[in-house]
């Protein structure tokens, strides 16, 4: 895909979906994200890999608009997040690492709240709604409370929330995290259906190697605040030799594994996937 | 399809949002999101009517208890014709808008913790026009929970003002009230940002801001130090006007207006300000 966006036209006019230029961020004396070049085409599905506290997360909050950055800059589709911040918001559609659907409301209206916030004029908003549901496959459950879902059932509505906008850039924050591996698949299966419908790209972030091996078509390491390599997954694979997996590679560029926990900025990190676990179970 | 026509070419420069905003469509974005946060808080209302049971209780004991005492033991001086339980009334209206109100800053935590705040924060909603709209979703709420409280003393036999005028004006000081303390407390979850130290801290101002206005007794009856921290207490005047327009004692309507008026939009401005350092933690 981005070999052939790359080809329909001159370089310089294209428009990376997504570009950052060193691109630093620190909580006090602690650098979360330090100088990261990132460019994705429009149309891939691009992966964020690392380990709890990489920067991953501090990465996406600059790309969306929710932390600004030390220094460098972060463009989405041309637009500079710093300088023109509601625009960026008009184009993104995001989804949380926790499961973010408000309980207390129906899957209708957990959508058309987003509907209101996006000024999708009023005449069309009801179809749109229903359509958004329609395209996750809740259309059944679209009148019941978002509290009786299922965990792969609020990741599906939340994506109807993040649709309903035509986003051209879908962010995924950990996108199957505290997911049983049925909900896992069928999570994916709509998350590439939406981008091979509509064109989107895709950015994600993920520590489960074996899914970006799966589904994205680049992928970047994260560690430590730095990005250690990027590149095709297959690629990657394929420069340290016959039968070698994501995980190896990881270990290679970082010389670390992903089970590991690091010693630093891990807490934040491992506090929400509490939260999220808490709400889940 | 609503979000892409089926084929379109990644291209991404098209159909971009327009730079720039004029302030009229700037009004009409913030009074179309205090629209959508009361229509979500209403339907939250719709769906679960317990809470609207269960915080009638308190002001239902105030008036029928504490109330039918001290207007038997005539301890309180009121204003010439005006039983205790009547001059009480106004002061139980904005007492239970005001323990409504301080919620807020509870659930604003809440949401951080779930996701739905940073999500809400990536809509192209501006900070000030989110907390506005929260801050108005706490007045209707604390609306819904004044009828029962008028219905209550109505019963009890105190007769309010049937002058619909007055019964507006009423109903936008009383959200007006709420916004503020709303604000007050979302203001204080930016600076406490975990939800048990705000629940403590809640707790801890609720009483004190209570009982040092003129809900319970008149101000002229307070100690010098209390009348002085009464005259800086917004509850006072937002008591003062509800008790002017609904039984008609004296008051500087326009007075209690300004100030707190002023309040509201010093308390918008400062809950707005520390919204990124909550959602951001």
């Amino acid at each position: 895909m981005s070999v052939g966006a790359a080809e329909m036209a001159p370089r310089e006019i294209v428009t990376h979906a997504v570009d950052c230029a060193d691109l630093t961020y620190r909580f006090g004396t602690h650098t979360a994200v330090d100088n990261v070049n990132l460019s994705i085409e429009p149309g891939e599905m691009f992966g964020l890999l690392g380990p709890n506290g990489a920067g991953k997360t501090t990465t996406i909050r600059m790309l969306t608009t929710l932390l600004k950055p030390a220094t460098g800059t972060v463009a989405v589709l041309g637009i500079d997040a710093v300088a023109h911040p509601m625009l960026v918001r008009r184009v993104i559609g995001y989804v949380p690492q926790m499961l973010s659907a408000d309980a207390n409301l129906t899957g209708v209206e957990n959508v058309e709240l987003f509907a209101r916030l996006f000024d999708v004029p009023r005449k069309a908003r009801k179809q749109q709604v229903a359509d958004a549901l329609d395209a996750m496959g809740l259309t059944e459950a679209a009148t019941r409370l978002a509290g009786t879902y299922s965990g792969g059932m609020i990741r599906r509505l939340e994506l109807a929330q993040a649709l309903i906008n035509a986003p051209r850039l879908l962010v995924l924050d950990e996108p199957t995290v505290g997911l049983d591996p049925i909900a896992r698949g069928v999570v994916w299966e709509y998350i590439g259906r939406l981008r091979d419908e509509h064109h989107m790209t895709v950015l994600m972030t993920t520590h489960y190697m074996d899914e970006a091996d799966a589904y994205c078509d680049r992928v970047s390491l994260m560690h430590r605040g730095t990005i250690r390599a990027t590149g095709r997954p297959a690629d990657l694979r394929a420069g340290l030799g016959e039968g070698a997996t994501l995980d190896d590679v990881f270990r290679h560029y970082t010389g670390d594994t992903l089970d590991k926990a690091p010693e630093e900025g891990g807490i934040r990190d491992v506090r929400r996937a509490r939260r999220t676990a808490r709400r889940l179970g | 399809m609503t979000y892409a026509a089926p084929g379109a070419p990644p291209a991404v420069s098209a159909e971009l949002p327009v730079a720039g905003e004029n302030p009229v469509a700037a009004l009409r974005r913030l009074a179309g999101r205090i629209g959508t946060l009361c229509w979500v808080e209403l339907r939250k209302i719709r769906h679960d009517r317990t809470e609207l049971y269960t915080r009638a209780i308190q002001p239902a004991l105030w008036l029928l208890i504490y109330g039918e005492v001290f207007t038997r033991i005539h301890a309180i001086p009121t204003p010439k014709g005006v039983s205790y339980l009547a001059y009480l009334s106004p002061g139980i209206l904005a007492q239970s808008a005001l323990f409504i109100a301080i919620f807020y800053g509870i659930q604003i935590i809440w949401e951080r913790d779930a996701g739905v705040l940073t999500k809400l924060m990536v809509t192209p909603t501006p900070r000030s026009a989110l907390i506005t709209g929260k801050a108005f979703a706490a007045g209707v709420r604390s609306l819904i929970q004044g009828v029962v409280v008028v219905i209550i003393a109505a019963i009890l036999g105190v007769s309010l003002t049937g002058n619909p005028l007055k019964l507006i004006a009423a109903a936008i000081v009383l959200v007006m009230g709420s916004a503020f303390f709303a604000c007050l407390s979302m203001s204080i979850a930016g600076i406490a940002l975990a939800r048990d130290r705000l629940m403590g801290i809640g707790q801890a101002i609720t009483m004190p801001l209570f009982f040092s206005s003129s809900a319970l007794y008149p101000t002229k009856v307070m100690p010098g130090w209390l009348q002085a921290v009464s005259k800086v207490n917004p509850l006072t005047y937002e008591v003062e006007a509800l008790r002017g327009l609904l039984i008609g004692t004296a008051t500087t309507l326009w007075l209690d207006v300004v100030v707190l008026a002023g309040a509201t939009i010093a308390s918008i401005t400062c809950a707005s300000l520390l919204l990124p350092r909550l959602a951001n933690r």
